[in-house]
């Protein structure tokens, strides 16, 4: 039989009953639109979170403070102060592959300006951290060396922070109060959006931790240290060699916990995508079960189809279909509900995934491969569940099929 | 004359439950080219079991059947498909017409399954000749609906004429139609016999099976009689003598 025959008998078959064709399509529209739009939100939500990462800095090791153990109650990471200024010369000094180091201190703090004022986070940072962050100004400088060394009292501002306090007019030069301490700004920051928790980045105050530590919060001790290496291929060496240093340099014992923590970039990066990696999992799953339930809606609707057109099947055979021909006919109709189904499907996973991905503003990755993979997987089905009706038409006798009423 | 038909001591055996039914006993018949032959028997009499085993549609219990020479009780399924689509031509009680579907594309149906294709132009080449044949060429557009009885009926023997057969088959070709149709329907066979075609026909009605040059009649699964037509009608005069009838009827009234 002709290829042009068959496929012009099963669209007139498909057309002939107009809403139930359309409705058997839903169930596999649905299954693969789901799967076309789990696929690309994961795909945004990885890129997005890599970029997050990647905003991190390049090659960047992160040396958190110790939690304390008071009367059995364990504090957070950073939380102790165990790590102070001397533990970052020692490794800048010490560890080779080492290109900066930029102490770290934080606090939360009320800031004012003019009449305004504004609760925000304080990071007190090395001169080197915007390098390591890879985070570019906007305007004017970062604070320098000097001002480090110095403890000056010169900011640096978000762009959350800067709207909030000067709104459009201008951040550079103003006088900035943390807790009545007045700081000049002399620089603004690019935006960089939220971080990987989800936190808006940009609702800080960048001062030189000396500054912060000794005129804002008077604490001695750091919270972090963050750590730029040469290149991705001595961190993992430097990562050791920081902790060998720090043991030593806490005089911690064998046997004892260290009072700090050293994490890679990448050991953060394989966190996040990790858990990311189950929740894809997880709603593959489900898009997967609603293709099922789509072919199963398939094989009911063909198997109603076959008792309907005995009568046709009979005529059929009666003139000389083989089994093979009427197998082919049905199959052709199941694939053809299955494919058509799974085309709109793709369109509207596309249309879909375009849509939330403007609404949580991260970027719509649809990509060719998985388009592709669902048409298959669309065409897979039309012939898995459209093999047992097919199957069952083709084994009727043309006699009883003829005298089917 | 060529043989078309030869029935060698064929049975029927239907398994229902716990009985078998012996539909056809030991039947033997040859029927040779540009025949045409009625079937006659009251219902129950195996005549239509006979009728699906000529037609390749049933396979005998016992027996041999050669069609044209060629020994079909021992093909298998898609071989008989085979046999009915390029030997045989069916005519039914009930049309059996594709609905929805047109006049022409009902006729090419039996092209669609040929073992050697045609291009779609010589189908509907050989599909318009068929119709024409039957006198119907200027309503292959119709569907089924839009169709009379009669004009079903046409439909279906082009439809069988389709792939050329070697062979016509007929069960109560004319049982859903009225008397003046069936004259009708009976002039096409006589003409498309006179061109050399061999018609099998079944049917119950005596005048019916007049038309045909041959009557065998079946009683309990057997062959009881076998004769040639005395008398026979033609068509053509029935119809003109019926026309004068009713053209007396109306002049009368």
């Amino acid at each position: 039989m002709r290829i042009l025959a068959i496929l012009k008998i099963a669209a007139r078959a498909l057309k002939r009953n107009m809403l139930r064709t359309t409705l058997t399509m839903l169930g596999i529209i649905i299954g693969v639109g789901a799967v076309i739009t789990m696929v690309s939100i994961s795909n945004g939500a990885k890129a997005m979170v890599e970029a997050q990462i990647a905003s991190l800095g390049q090659n960047v090791i992160l040396v958190f403070s110790g939690s304390v153990s008071r009367g059995g109650i364990h504090t957070g990471w950073g939380s102790a102060g165990t790590l102070t200024i001397e533990d970052a010369n020692g490794i800048q000094r010490e560890v080779p592959g080492v290109v900066s180091v930029s102490p770290e201190v934080r606090t939360g703090s009320q800031v004012a300006a003019g009449n305004q004022n504004w609760a925000t986070q304080i990071l007190g940072e090395g001169a080197d951290y915007l390098e390591l962050r890879q985070w570019p100004l906007a305007e004017g400088a970062m604070f320098t060396d000097q001002d480090v060394r110095g403890a000056n009292k010169v900011a640096v501002i978000g762009k959350t922070t800067s709207r909030q306090l000067y709104g459009d007019s201008g951040a550079i030069g103003q006088v900035i109060r943390i807790k009545s301490v007045p700081f000049v700004i002399v620089g603004e920051l690019s935006p960089k959006g939220l971080s990987v928790q989800g936190g808006d980045q940009d609702d800080v105050l960048i001062i030189p931790y000396t500054s912060a530590m000794k005129r804002v919060t008077g604490q001695t001790n750091l919270r972090s240290i963050n750590v730029q290496a040469e290149d991705a291929s001595v961190i993992a060496t430097a990562q050791q060699q920081i902790i060998d240093l720090l043991r030593q340099r806490h005089r911690i014992t064998q046997g004892h916990d260290d009072d700090f923590n050293v994490r890679t970039q990448q050991e953060i990066a394989d966190a996040v995508t990790g858990t990311q990696k189950v929740m894809r999992l997880l709603l593959l799953a489900i898009a997967c079960v609603s293709l099922v339930v789509g072919g199963i809606g398939i094989m009911n609707i063909m198997l109603v189809s076959v008792t309907e057109r005995t009568r046709e099947i009979g005529i059929r055979m009666a003139v000389g279909a083989k089994g093979r021909d009427i197998l082919t006919q049905f199959l052709t109709e199941a694939v053809a509900l299955s494919v058509v189904g799974g085309g709109i499907g793709i369109a509207v996973g596309v249309g879909a995934s375009r849509i939330l991905a403007a609404i949580n503003n991260w970027p719509a990755l649809t990509d060719v491969q998985s388009i592709a993979l669902a048409f298959v997987v669309s065409a897979l089905i039309g012939i898995v569940f459209g093999l047992y009706p097919a199957q069952k038409a083709s084994a009727l006798d043309p006699i009883d099929a003829l005298r089917f009423e | 004359m060529d043989t078309v038909i030869q029935l060698e001591h064929i049975d029927k055996i239907y398994q229902t439950g716990e009985f078998a039914v012996h539909a056809v006993r030991d039947v033997s018949l040859q029927i040779q080219k540009g025949q045409f032959v009625a079937v006659m028997g009251a219902s129950g009499s195996g005549k239509s079991t006979l009728m699906n085993i000529v037609g390749c549609l049933d396979r005998a219990t016992r027996g041999r059947y050669l069609l044209d020479g060629l020994d079909v009780s021992i093909l298998n399924r898609n071989q008989l498909a085979e046999i009915r689509n390029q030997k045989i031509g069916f005519v039914f009680q009930g049309f059996n017409l594709l609905a929805r579907t047109s006049a022409l594309e009902n006729v090419e149906l039996p092209m669609l399954y040929t073992p050697k294709m045609l291009r779609s132009a010589e189908q509907r080449e050989r599909a318009r000749r068929a119709l024409n044949t039957v006198g119907l060429a200027e309503r292959e557009a119709h569907h089924p609906n839009q169709l009379s009885g009669g004009q079903q009926q046409r439909v279906a023997i082009a439809r069988a004429l389709a792939n050329n057969p070697a062979l016509l088959l007929a069960d109560e070709p004319t049982g859903n139609l009225d008397s003046q149709t069936s004259i009708e329907i009976m002039g096409v066979f006589q003409k498309l016999n006179d061109q050399g075609m061999t018609v099998v026909m079944v049917t119950h009605e005596l005048d019916i099976a007049r038309y045909t040059k041959r009557m065998i009649v079946m009683r309990d699964g057997r062959i009881v009689a076998d004769e040639a037509v005395n008398n026979r009608l033609r068509a053509e005069e029935e119809l003109s003598r019926l026309r004068d009838e009713q053209r007396a009827v109306q002049l009368a009234s």
